[in-house]
C-alpha cells in the first residue's frame, strides 16, 4: 500500500515539527500550511479515518494489536476453563472415560467441519475486502454465516437430546439409559456390554427381592445361592471398558456409573455453552459486516474490521477444535 | 476544512473561540452520556468512583464502630459480615483498580502522550458503561439480601451461602471486563499513538506505570471473569468444580482466584507509582533520580506479580514445595519495590521542595508505602505467615499498600491534575489541612491493627477477646479521622469547582506535555501538537514563575 | 497443677496468658521459638531501615525547601543516575531478603513436618464449633475444648463437614485451613502448661468470630490421668444428663438453644411431641424416630423457616449418645 506510507511520513511532519522552526500555528483551523492541509486531505480521503488517528495505515496497526490482546483475553479466558477441565480429569479420569459415551461423535464431527469451511470463507472474505470484491465478499461472509448458524442448530440438536435423556449437570443428572445400552460403548465393548445387562438385571431382582426380604427369609435361602457371583475371568471386559475399576474384583462388584459423572456435563455444558455464546456474538458481528458490506464500505484503505472479525472468528474456529476432542473423543 | 460534508470530517471537532474547552464544547445531558472524548469519559470515571468510595468508606465506619466493643454494638453478626464484604468488594472493584487508570488515566495519559484520543473511545466509553453495570449489579446484592462471602468469594461458603451471591459476583465480573478494556485501550494508545520524538524512554513514568498496569489487566482479569463465572454456575446447577461436596475441589477455586487477585494488587498500586513519579520531581524542581530504573522495575513488578498467588495460599494444604517458589519469587518483588523508594528520597536531594498539596501526599505515600512494604516482607517469611496468615497484620498490611498507598497517591494526583482538568485552583490549605489529617488518621486507623494482629487477633471476626478492644478503640477513631480528612478534602474541591481561582497552564512549573496546553485543555487536547524532543522530566530550569498569572511560563530567551 | 475440669466444660471466652514480648502472644511450643527470633529480626530492620528512609526525607524536606515560588530557585546540580549507587541499593536487599527467605523456609519446614512419634489427635471443624476426638478403651470420646500433653509431639489431623475454616493457635505459632473433602494437618510440641485459646482463622460465616476453643496443656503425667478419668465418666453416663454434655460437647448449642428462643435451628424446648410444619407443606410429630432421623439425615424433614444446613451426625453419634440425646429432649418441657 504505497499511498498511505506516504501519508504517514507527511503526518509526521504535521504532528512534530521541527523545533527550529518557526511556532507559527500548524492547528486545524489553519489552512494555510501545507502539513495540516495534508492531514486534512488525507482525512477527507479516507471517511471511515477517525479523527484521532493520523493515517488508514495507523488505524488500522491499532485495531490489529486491540484484536490480538482481545483474542489473548479470550483465550486467556478458556484457560482458565480447561485447567479445570485438566485438573478434573485428572482426579476422575473414570468419570470422562464414562461420560464420553453419551455424546454423538458424528454430531461433533459434523461440527468441526462446519467450523472449518467457515473460517475458510471467512479467511476469503478479507481478501475479497482488500481487492472491494463487494459481490464475493458478500457470498462469502453469508456462507460463514450459514455455517454459523448450521453449527448453533446441531448444537440445538445435540442438546435437546441430553436434555430428553436426563444428562444434565449437578442435581438434574438422571440419566435415561444405562451405558451398556448406548450403540457407542456396545460398539467398542460387545462383550462388556453383554456382561453388564446380564449382572445389572441380577441386580435388579436383587433390589425387588429386598423389601420382600422379611416376609421370604425362608424360603430365599435357595435363590440366594443360585444368584451367580461374577468372578475375576468374567470381570476383565468390564475393567477393560472402564465400567468397573480394578479394585471392584470384589465378587459383590455390580455396575454403577462413577459418583461424580455428573460434573462431566457440568464440563461439558459449561464449555461448549461459552463457546456456542461466542458463535452467537460471531454471527452477530457478521450480519453487521454484511450490512456494511452492501454499502461497499471495504476497500484496501479500509478493510480493518471484516480482518479483525475473521480473527475472532478463527479463534472461536480454534477453540472448538480443542473441544471436540478433549470431550467427544476420549480414551 | 476541504469538504466538511463527509462524517468523519463531521467528527472533528472545531474550535469555538479562545473559552472553548472539553468541559464547555458541548453542554446537555448527552453531550456527556455518548461522549467519546478520553477527558470527559475520565470525568465521569472520577465522579463515579468518588461516589462508590464515600459509599465504601461509609461501610467501613459501619465496620470500624461496630468492633467499638466486643459483641454487638450496634448490628447483628450476619449484617457486619455484609458489611464488611461489601467495604471490600466496593473498595476493591469498584474504586481503588478503576481509580487511578480509568478515572485519572483517562484524563491524563493521551495529554501526556502528545496523542489526541485514546485508540479506541467507543470502546473506551463502553467500558465506562460495562463500569455503570457492575456497580449496579452489587447495588442489587446490597438491596436485596447483601452478599457476605468477603469479597474473595472463596468456595465453598459462596456456593452454598443463603445470600445473594450472584448479582455481586456477576458485578465483579463485569468490572472485569471494563478493566479489560481500559488496560486494551491503553496499551494500543500507547503503542500506536505516540507522537514522533516520543520514543518508549521519553514517555514520563505515569505512562510507563499504566502501561504496566494495563499489561496486568489484560493478561490477568480474563482469569477471574472465568473463575467467578464457574463459581456463579456451581452455585445455580451444582457444576462440581469446587464444592467438594458434588465433588469438586475448593483449593482450585483459591488458585484461580489468586491468580488474577495477586496481579491485582499491583494493578491498584503500580499506577500509584506512576503518580508518585510524577509528583516527587515537579515539586523538587529536579529530575527524577533513575529515571530508567524506576520505568523498568515497573515492568518487572508486573511480570513477577503473575508467579507469586500461591504465598496467598501458605496454610491452605498445597505442597511445601509449591510454597517454597512462591515464598521466593515474593521476596524478589520486593527489590524492585526497594529501588523505587530510594529512587524518590534520592529525587529529593539538592533539590528545591515546595510543599504543596500534591507533595504532601507523594510525602505520606512515601511513609506509608515504606510501612506497607516493610510488613509484606514479614508475610512473604513463611514461618512467620504461618502465624500472621488472617489476622489482622494481614489487614493492617493490605491497607497500608491499598488505601495507605493508592488512595493517598489517588488523591496526590487529583490535587496534582486538578488544576489541568478543571481549570481550577482549589484553596492550597485546607488541602494540606486534608493531607494532614488523612496521613494522621491513616496511622492511627492501621498502625494498631499490626499489633493486633502480631498478637493474633484474626480478621472478619464480629466479637472478640476483651483484651483487644484498647487497639480496636484506637482504631476506630483512626478510622474517624480518616473519614473527616476526606470530608474536608471533599468541600475544598467541590468549592473549588464552583467558586475557585482561574488556574495557570501550568500552576506547578512542570514539564510533561499535558501542561503545555491550556487549562482545561480544549476538545482536541493542543491547539499545536506539541513536539518532543527531550526527556520527560528535562527543562525545569527553562521555566519562571509569573506572579501575575500565578503559573510557570517559558523563561524569554 | 490443678485444672478445674468442671470449669472448662462451661462455654467461656478463651484468656489471653500475659506475654512478656510487646508484639507476640506468650510462645508455648517449640517451633514458635524458631519464628520468634525472625520475628525479632525483622522488627529491627523494619524499624532501621524505615527510621532511615524517614530521616533522609526530612532532611532533605527541610534542607531543601524552597523559599516561594516566585523566588525561582533552581536545583542544585547533581547526578540524576548513578548506576552503582542503584546496583548497591539492589543487591544489599538482595541480600536480606535471600538470608530470610533461608530462615523462613526452615521454620515452615519445621511447622509442617511432624515428628514420626506425634501422638494423633482429630479436629473437627463444623459451623461454629471445632471438637476433637479422643480414643478411649471402649471407643471414642468427643470434647469441644483439646487436651494435649506437654513435650510430647502432637499431630492434629483436620478435617471439616461443612466450609473451609482454619485452626489457629496464636500461642503455638502455627495454623491450618480446615477444608471439606479432605484432611489437612499441623503439628506443635506445647513447652508451657497452661490453657491457650483457640481460634477459626478462615471466614466461616455467622459465628465466625464464636467459632473459638481452648487447648489445655496438661503437664507432665497428668494428660492421661485426665483420659482415663473422662473416658470412665463418659462411658458410665446414659439417659438425660448424657445428652446435656453432648448437647455442648458435640456442637448442638451452636444452633439450638434450650430456652424456647430460636437460633439456626428450632429451639429444643418443648420439642418432644410438637407437632412441626415442615419445608416441603407436610406437618410431622416429633416422636423417638423423627428425632432420631434429624441427626442421622437433617435434611430429608426440615422444619419450615430453617435453614436446611445442620451437618449428619451418622457415625459420630453411637446408639448410646442417640439415646441420651433424645432422653435429654424430652425433659426440656
Amino acid at each position: 500500500m504505497s499511498e498511505p506510507s506516504t501519508a504517514t511520513e507527511g503526518a509526521t511532519k504535521a504532528s512534530a515539527p521541527p523545533p527550529a522552526a518557526h511556532d507559527h500555528d500548524h492547528g486545524h483551523d489553519d489552512h494555510g500550511h501545507g502539513d495540516a492541509h495534508h492531514e486534512d486531505a488525507i482525512h477527507a480521503a479516507n471517511p471511515h479515518l477517525a479523527h484521532h488517528f493520523d493515517t488508514p495505515q495507523q488505524q488500522f496497526d491499532a485495531g490489529k494489536l486491540g484484536i490480538w490482546l482481545f483474542l489473548l483475553t479470550e483465550v486467556l479466558f478458556f484457560a482458565g476453563l480447561f485447567c479445570a477441565y485438566t485438573v478434573y480429569r485428572s482426579m476422575h479420569p473414570e468419570v470422562f472415560v464414562y461420560a464420553h459415551y453419551f455424546l454423538d461423535t458424528k454430531l461433533g464431527a459434523l461440527n468441526t467441519c462446519v467450523l472449518l469451511i467457515s473460517s475458510l470463507t471467512a479467511a476469503w472474505a478479507v481478501r475479497n475486502a482488500q481487492l472491494a470484491e463487494k459481490g464475493k465478499l458478500m457470498l462469502n461472509i453469508v456462507i460463514t454465516i450459514g455455517c454459523a448458524c448450521t453449527f448453533m442448530c446441531v448444537k440445538y440438536v445435540e442438546y435437546s437430546h441430553k436434555y430428553h435423556d436426563g444428562l444434565l449437570p449437578g442435581h438434574n443428572f438422571q440419566p435415561k439409559e444405562q451405558i451398556w445400552e448406548l450403540d457407542s460403548f456396545r460398539h467398542k465393548h460387545p462383550e462388556a456390554a453383554e456382561y453388564a445387562e446380564k449382572l445389572a438385571k441380577l441386580d435388579e431382582k436383587k433390589n425387588e427381592k429386598a423389601p420382600a426380604a422379611g416376609a421370604a427369609a425362608a424360603k430365599g435361602e435357595e435363590h440366594e445361592e443360585k444368584m451367580e457371583r461374577p468372578t475375576e475371568e468374567e470381570l476383565e471386559p468390564l475393567i477393560a471398558a472402564g465400567l468397573v475399576g480394578p479394585r471392584s474384583l470384589d465378587p459383590s462388584a455390580h455396575i454403577s456409573r462413577p459418583r461424580m459423572a455428573h460434573v462431566f456435563f457440568g464440563i461439558y455444558f459449561f464449555m461448549t455453552g461459552l463457546h456456542g455464546f461466542h458463535v452467537l456474538i460471531g454471527i452477530g458481528v457478521w450480519v453487521w459486516m454484511l450490512l456494511k458490506a452492501m454499502k461497499g464500505q471495504f476497500g484496501p484503505n479500509y478493510f480493518g474490521p471484516i480482518d479483525f472479525t475473521a480473527l475472532y472468528w478463527h479463534l472461536v474456529d480454534l477453540i472448538w477444535i480443542y473441544l471436540f476432542p478433549l470431550l467427544y473423543l476420549i480414551h | 476544512m476541504a469538504s466538511p460534508t463527509t462524517t468523519a470530517d463531521a467528527a472533528i471537532p472545531q474550535a469555538k473561540g479562545a473559552d472553548d474547552n472539553y468541559l464547555t464544547h458541548d453542554k446537555g445531558f448527552a453531550s456527556w452520556a455518548f461522549t467519546l472524548d478520553h477527558k470527559r469519559i475520565g470525568v465521569m470515571y472520577l465522579a463515579s468512583v468518588l461516589t462508590a468510595f464515600a459509599l465504601g468508606g461509609f461501610f467501613a465506619l459501619a465496620v470500624r464502630t461496630e468492633l467499638w466493643s466486643p459483641g454487638k454494638t450496634i448490628m447483628e453478626h450476619d449484617t457486619y459480615n455484609q458489611m464488611f464484604t461489601l467495604h471490600g468488594a466496593i473498595m476493591v472493584f469498584l474504586v481503588i483498580i478503576p481509580g487511578i487508570p480509568a478515572a485519572l488515566g483517562n484524563i491524563i495519559l493521551p495529554l501526556q502522550l502528545g496523542a489526541k484520543d485514546v485508540a479506541f473511545p467507543k470502546l473506551n466509553l463502553a467500558s465506562y458503561y460495562l463500569w455503570v453495570i457492575g456497580c449496579l449489579c452489587m447495588l442489587t446484592s446490597l438491596v436485596t439480601n447483601a452478599v457476605d462471602t468477603g469479597w474473595t468469594f472463596y468456595a465453598p461458603y459462596s456456593t452454598t451461602t443463603q445470600t445473594n451471591v450472584i448479582p455481586a459476583a456477576f458485578g465483579a465480573f463485569i468490572l472485569g471486563f471494563s478493566s479489560i478494556f481500559t488496560g486494551l485501550n491503553f496499551i494500543v494508545t500507547i503503542h500506536k499513538l505516540r507522537p514522533p520524538g516520543m520514543t518508549f524512554f521519553r514517555m514520563p513514568l505515569f505512562v510507563w506505570a499504566l502501561y504496566s498496569t494495563a499489561l496486568i489487566q489484560v493478561l490477568a482479569t480474563p482469569v477471574i471473569g472465568i473463575t467467578l463465572l464457574m463459581m456463579m454456575v456451581e452455585r445455580v446447577f451444582g457444576l462440581g468444580i469446587f464444592d467438594p461436596s458434588l465433588g469438586g475441589d475448593p483449593v482450585l477455586f483459591q488458585h484461580f482466584f489468586w491468580f488474577y487477585s495477586h496481579p491485582a494488587v499491583y494493578i491498584m498500586i503500580v499506577p500509584a507509582f506512576g503518580v508518585i513519579s510524577e509528583i516527587i520531581p515537579v515539586f523538587s524542581r529536579k529530575r527524577l533520580f533513575g529515571y530508567q530504573f524506576i520505568a523498568i522495575s515497573s515492568l518487572a513488578i508486573a511480570f513477577l506479580g503473575f508467579l507469586v498467588w500461591g504465598h496467598h495460599m501458605f496454610t491452605s494444604g498445597q505442597s511445601v514445595l509449591a510454597g517454597t517458589i512462591f515464598s521466593a519469587i515474593t521476596f524478589l518483588i520486593a527489590i524492585p519495590t526497594a529501588i523505587k523508594i530510594f529512587n524518590w528520597v534520592s529525587t529529593m536531594y539538592k533539590g528545591r521542595i515546595h510543599l504543596d498539596t500534591p507533595m504532601l501526599y507523594a510525602l505520606a505515600f512515601l511513609w506509608v508505602f515504606t510501612i506497607g512494604g516493610l510488613t509484606g516482607v514479614f508475610l512473604a517469611v513463611m514461618g512467620v505467615d504461618i502465624h500472621l496468615h488472617d489476622t489482622y497484620f494481614v489487614v493492617a498490611h493490605f491497607h497500608y499498600v491499598m488505601m495507605g498507598g493508592a488512595i493517598t497517591a489517588f488523591l496526590g494526583g487529583l490535587h496534582y491534575w486538578f488544576p489541568k482538568a478543571f481549570g481550577k485552583m482549589y484553596n492550597e490549605r485546607t488541602g494540606r489541612l486534608g493531607a494532614i489529617i488523612v496521613f494522621v488518621g491513616l496511622n492511627l486507623t492501621f498502625f494498631p491493627q499490626f499489633i493486633l494482629g502480631s498478637r493474633g487477633m484474626p480478621r472478619r471476626y464480629y466479637n472478640y477477646l476483651p483484651e483487644f478492644q484498647g487497639l480496636h478503640q484506637l482504631s476506630t477513631i483512626g478510622a474517624f479521622t480518616l473519614g473527616i480528612g476526606f470530608l474536608l478534602t471533599a468541600v475544598s474541591l467541590a468549592r473549588a469547582l464552583k467558586s475557585g481561582k482561574k488556574a495557570p497552564n501550568n500552576p506547578w512549573g512542570s514539564v510533561t506535555l499535558e501542561w503545555t496546553t491550556v487549562s482545561p485543555p480544549p476538545y482536541y487536547n493542543f491547539h499545536t501538537p506539541p513536539p518532543v524532543t527531550a526527556g520527560p522530566y528535562d527543562g525545569y530550569e527553562d521555566l519562571v514563575y509569573d506572579d501575575k498569572i500565578g503559573g510557570y511560563v517559558a523563561k524569554k530567551a | 497443677m490443678t485444672l478445674n475440669l468442671l470449669a472448662l466444660a462451661e462455654p467461656q471466652l478463651p484468656k489471653l496468658a500475659p506475654s512478656d514480648s510487646f508484639w507476640l502472644p506468650v510462645d508455648a511450643s517449640i517451633t514458635s521459638r524458631n519464628i520468634d527470633w525472625v520475628w525479632e529480626f525483622m522488627i529491627w530492620m523494619s524499624v532501621l531501615t524505615a527510621l532511615a528512609i524517614f530521616v533522609a526525607m526530612f532532611h532533605f524536606v527541610t534542607k531543601y525547601k524552597a523559599k516561594s515560588r516566585a523566588a525561582n530557585e533552581i536545583a542544585e546540580k547533581s547526578s540524576e543516575h548513578n548506576t552503582a549507587l542503584e546496583i548497591t541499593w539492589s543487591v544489599l536487599p538482595l541480600f536480606v531478603v535471600i538470608a530470610l527467605f533461608v530462615w523462613g523456609f526452615k521454620g515452615y519446614v519445621d511447622l509442617r513436618t511432624p515428628p514420626k512419634d506425634a501422638m494423633e489427635l482429630h479436629a473437627n471443624a463444623q459451623k461454629w464449633k471445632w471438637t476433637f476426638d479422643y480414643k478411649c478403651p471402649t471407643g471414642g470420646y468427643t470434647d469441644d475444648t483439646l487436651h494435649v500433653p506437654i513435650d510430647r509431639p502432637v499431630r492434629m489431623l483436620i478435617s471439616s463437614v461443612d466450609v473451609l475454616h482454619a485452626l489457629y493457635i496464636p500461642s503455638f505459632r502455627t495454623k491450618m485451613d480446615a477444608v471439606p473433602g479432605r484432611y489437612t494437618d499441623l503439628w506443635f510440641q506445647a513447652t508451657k502448661a497452661g490453657d491457650f485459646p483457640i481460634f477459626c482463622a478462615e471466614y466461616c460465616g455467622t459465628s465466625h468470630s464464636d467459632m473459638l476453643s481452648h487447648v489445655v496443656v496438661h503437664p507432665s503425667g497428668e494428660y492421661e490421668k485426665w483420659l482415663d478419668a473422662t473416658c470412665k465418666a463418659a462411658d458410665s453416663e446414659v439417659g438425660a444428663p448424657r445428652g446435656a454434655k453432648l448437647f455442648e460437647k458435640q456442637g448442638c448449642s451452636t444452633c439450638h438453644t434450650v430456652d424456647g428462643t430460636p437460633k439456626i435451628g428450632p429451639t429444643w424446648k418443648g420439642l418432644f411431641g410438637k407437632s412441626e410444619s415442615l419445608a416441603g407443606g407436610a406437618t410431622v410429630k416429633v416422636d423417638e424416630n423423627y428425632l432420631r432421623e434429624s441427626m442421622m439425615d437433617p435434611t430429608a424433614k426440615v422444619v419450615n423457616g430453617f435453614a436446611p444446613s445442620m451437618p449428619t451426625y451418622k457415625g459420630k453419634l453411637s446408639d448410646k449418645d442417640i439415646d441420651g440425646l433424645v432422653e435429654y429432649i424430652k425433659t426440656l418441657k
